[in-house]
């Protein structure tokens, strides 16, 4: 085989912006990227959101989202695809070239069958009759480690987990016995516990089937574990590229030590001071009288704190943050905050009990008003709690801004023109401008790059630090509650499993479930995939 | 029970209850409309004494209340009352009528909702380029005419000039089918024309906004082509709102002929009404409007419904 299955050779993807208020312009996403692929050959795109990761991915399909422009040449198998008529692109996409995406809760259809979606492409390029397509996706399921593979291809999409969907996405994008498959982030969307399952299940069908990938994510520890070079992306260009076990033990560039290192922030718990500012007792809370989705929790929290609570998707951590707040009157126990009982219900909390209770929320995006300034977003709570304006709310709004590390030029800015992490930064912004005695952080690290939520956790512990606000960090990522914690409470559908100062809960003896949570998360080695298999005691709910 | 099934049942309850709703109205909109029916009846030189004995032949002596439900209770039965102006028993002379409705009707739809939602796929597939805007711009064009206008376009030119179609839809029962669709030719194009726009567009809306779904990208990146992303994946998951608006126009068809029928004096229900109204015959305006308002929400009640079956997660429960 003389040729390569990809060769990529000076890509440069452009597309054309229209920000508001002023003129198109274009920009380059991707530049002078360079890359082969050999039959067989599993290789990692690893980089930050906005890196270009994902473009590249689909350029080997020859696919632009949205009125992307692509250049160069793209090789696959011996043709040249960016020059390819549509026609002959319907051929290499699903026959040669198949692709996982992240989400595959939406990226099957809703109105149809699993088993006709997978086979789909097998029966539209005429690889194979009906039957043996249908066989052939069952033994993929069988393989893939899903739960009754006679007949799980008859279930709409609903009607299976998230990480049973992912599967069934790397079955139907092996079906059509492809020579190379994208795998864009497919395990992201995952709990901690279902990852690495998945993650098993595609090292194992690659390894079985001999097909050439490439695999694209953020987390360094993942791409690891399945792929045999990884390509670190930065802007649009190539930083570094090598084979894993360089890349992770001996990096070269300073950005790639960087990605290696991230979540460095050591942080020493504190011993409990003063009286507790919340104290959780007995909370038992269901919605609309149905199942009960949290079962006599009590938990304490003192000034200048962070109490992490983790557990995985459906565990009920969200739905304890709700009602602290007040969303979701809780159907028995009771919540005292700074002494004083609280009103269960929202409604029959005065402003002031408002006013020492905050929230942050994962997506910052959908938590601000897209047709706010940021000084207006940040300058409602002083307005709203404490009757400040004009000139004095201004010079408060900056002094925040200052607090945050963004400063007066962004006072005068909409949300859509602010980063992921700036966006993060005003929300703290504005729950700070209550002057909370305590904020619920709900997941708002959990959509953003690790380098830039390192950032933010930074800014939380130097506030808390300054301010002595405790914090209620809700995470699923165990990574950050390590870094931030004070204490620690693990939940498991709806119950608390474990809880305690961060040094107790994080030592042995474990119970089986904090074990099995603290052993999914990926490590940056080799091998830890299969060892850390090996070694489990109880199998993930989420399957 | 299926939550399908309890879903539907409730659908047609609240239907039903509606319905009583509207009768209630229609009873008192005819209630407050000015005049006296026997006066109108007998005329300017009736004695005051002929005018008394009408209005207790008539029971207008007694309380709206007693007349409603009198009426109501005729109404479960089948019985719609007779006619004032001229004594025939309405319910037969408008069965005739309704079933001259409902074959125009059915047959502007037979031909529009097909049509309608091809051209909305069409659009779709060649959205921003001339066929879309063409297809816009010729079904705007045809519902921003008024219908009497297109109509009397229509006689005028094809069936006057060109003389291919006659310009008065006149039916009887001797005539075989094919000779009662060249007859009714030119009214089922002038409906045509009015619903086309409406469901043409919000097909193409509806399905323009699935298209923006994760899973259309998984069918492109299959090979599929354009067209069959489009039917196979993204029409299935519009259903829903194109059923809605194609019900309305559907409704509209069987209840807001009433100008084409007059146009090409169709002896359909639009005509018994109009004729009625002028004669100031409130029975049968009554009997009317109650039929409208259960085509109306008899065809609402099958859009929700078909909404319902349309959505896997309710067909399908996990």
């Amino acid at each position: 085989m003389a040729n390569p299955l990809v060769e990529i050779k000076n890509l440069k993807i452009e597309a054309t912006v229209y920000p508001p208020g002023e003129k198109p312009h274009d920009i380059v996403i991707v530049e002078n990227v360079s890359l082969t692929l050999e039959r067989g050959q599993v290789m990692g795109l690893i980089g930050e959101s906005g890196a270009g990761k994902s473009t590249i991915g689909l350029a080997a399909l020859a696919y632009g989202r949205g009125g992307i422009r692509l250049s160069g040449e793209i090789f696959v198998n011996g043709r040249d695809i960016l020059k390819a008529s549509a026609k002959s692109l319907r051929k290499l996409r699903g026959k040669e070239v198949t692709y996982v995406s992240q989400s595959a809760a939406a990226s099957f259809n809703p109105a149809r069958r699993l088993m006709e979606q997978v086979i789909e492409t097998t029966l539209l390029h005429k690889l194979s009759n009906k039957r043996d397509a249908e066989a052939r996706a069952v033994e993929l399921f069988a393989a893939l480690g899903l739960p009754d593979p006679e007949n799980i291809g008859r279930r709409f999409p609903h009607q299976v987990s998230g990480g049973q969907l992912q599967r069934v996405m790397t079955a139907m994008a092996l079906c059509p016995k492809p020579d190379l498959i994208i795998f864009d982030e497919p395990t992201t969307a995952l709990d901690v516990t279902t990852q690495i399952d998945v993650l098993a299940a595609i090292k194992n069908a690659i390894k079985e089937t001999g097909v050439a990938a490439l695999y694209i994510t953020h987390d360094l520890a993942v791409v690891a574990q399945v792929t045999d070079e990884i390509m670190v992306l930065r802007n649009g260009k190539m930083v570094e590229h090598g084979p894993v076990k360089q890349i992770i033990e001996a990096p070269i560039e300073a950005y790639t030590k960087e990605l290696v290192s991230a979540h460095s922030i050591e942080h020493e718990e504190k011993p409990p001071r003063d009286n507790p500012v919340l104290v959780v007792k007995n909370i038992s809370a269901s919605y609309g009288g149905g199942v009960q989705v949290l079962s006599d929790i009590s938990v304490e929290l003192h000034p200048g704190q962070t109490l992490a609570v983790v557990g995985e998707s459906g565990s009920g951590k969200s739905t304890l943050a709700r009602v602290i707040t007040g969303l979701l009157p809780p159907s028995q126990g009771s919540i005292s905050f700074d002494g004083k009982e609280l009103p269960k219900a929202l409604k029959q909390r005065s402003l002031e009990e408002l006013r020492e209770l905050q929230m942050i929320y994962q997506m910052a995006d959908v938590a601000m008003n897209p047709r706010q300034t940021v000084g207006t977003i940040i300058g409602r709570p002083l307005q709203l709690y404490f009757g400040i304006r004009g000139a004095e709310k201004r010079r408060m709004v900056i002094e925040l801004l200052d607090q945050i590390e963004m400063g007066e030029k962004f006072i005068d800015r909409y949300p859509a023109e602010l980063s992921g992490g700036q966006k993060q930064r005003v929300c703290i912004a504005r729950s700070l401008a209550a002057k909370p005695k305590l904020i619920i952080c709900d997941e708002v690290t959990s959509a953003l790059d690790p380098l830039v939520a390192d950032g933010i956790l930074r800014l939380l512990l130097d506030l808390q630090k300054e301010q002595q606000v405790a914090y209620l960090f809700i995470t699923h990522d165990l990574a950050t509650v390590r870094s931030i914690a004070d204490s620690i409470a693990v939940m498991y559908q709806g119950k608390l499993v474990r809880y305690g100062p961060k040094s107790e809960v994080l030592s042995p003896p474990f119970d089986d479930y904090t074990d099995l949570l603290l052993s999914s998360v990926p490590e940056m080695r080799i091998g830890w995939l299969e060892s850390v298999l090996k070694s489990r005691k109880m199998e993930s709910a989420g399957n | 029970m299926h939550p399908i099934l309890k879903l539907v049942a409730q659908r047609i309850a609240l239907g039903i209850l509606l319905l009583f709703a509207a009768s209630a109205l229609i009873f008192v909109g005819t209630e407050i409309l000015p005049g006296d029916v026997a006066q109108s009846i007998l005329g300017q030189t009736a004695t005051p004494e002929a005018l008394a004995n009408l209005r207790e032949d008539l029971g207008l002596n007694e309380s709206a209340f007693s007349r409603y439900f009198n009426w109501l209770g005729g109404v479960l039965q089948g019985d719609l009352g007779n006619a004032l102006s001229n004594n025939k028993n309405i319910a037969e002379a408008m069965g005739k009528r309704l079933g001259n409705t409902l074959f125009l009707a059915g047959w502007a739809a037979l031909f529009s909702v097909p049509l309608a939602v091809t051209l909305g796929l069409v659009a779709v597939r060649y959205k921003n380029r001339w066929p879309d805007k063409m297809i816009s711009g010729v079904t705007l064009a045809t519902i921003s005419l008024p219908e009497f206008f297109i109509g009397y376009l229509l006689i005028y030119f094809v069936s006057v000039k060109l003389r291919w179609f006659p310009s008065v839809a006149i039916i009887n029962d001797s005539m075989s089918v094919l000779e009662k669709l060249n007859a009714i030719a030119l009214p089922i194009a002038v409906l045509t024309m009015v619903v086309l726009a409406h469901m043409m567009r919000m097909t193409r809306a509806a399905i323009l906004n699935v298209m923006q779904s994760p899973y259309i990208e998984t069918a492109e990146l299959k090979g599929l082509t354009p067209f069959n992303v489009i039917r196979k994946h993204a029409f299935p998951n519009a259903i829903a709102p194109i059923v809605n608006v194609v019900m309305i126009n559907l409704a509209y068809l069987v209840v807001g002929i009433v100008i084409v029928e007059v146009i090409f004096v169709y002896p359909g229900m639009g005509q018994y009404l109009v004729d009625h109204v002028a004669k100031r015959d409130v029975p049968v305006v009554q009997a009317c409007a109650l039929v409208f308002a259960a085509v109306y929400i008899g065809l609402n009640i099958v859009a929700d419904i078909v909404s319902i079956i349309s959505n896997p997660r309710l067909r399908h429960p996990k």
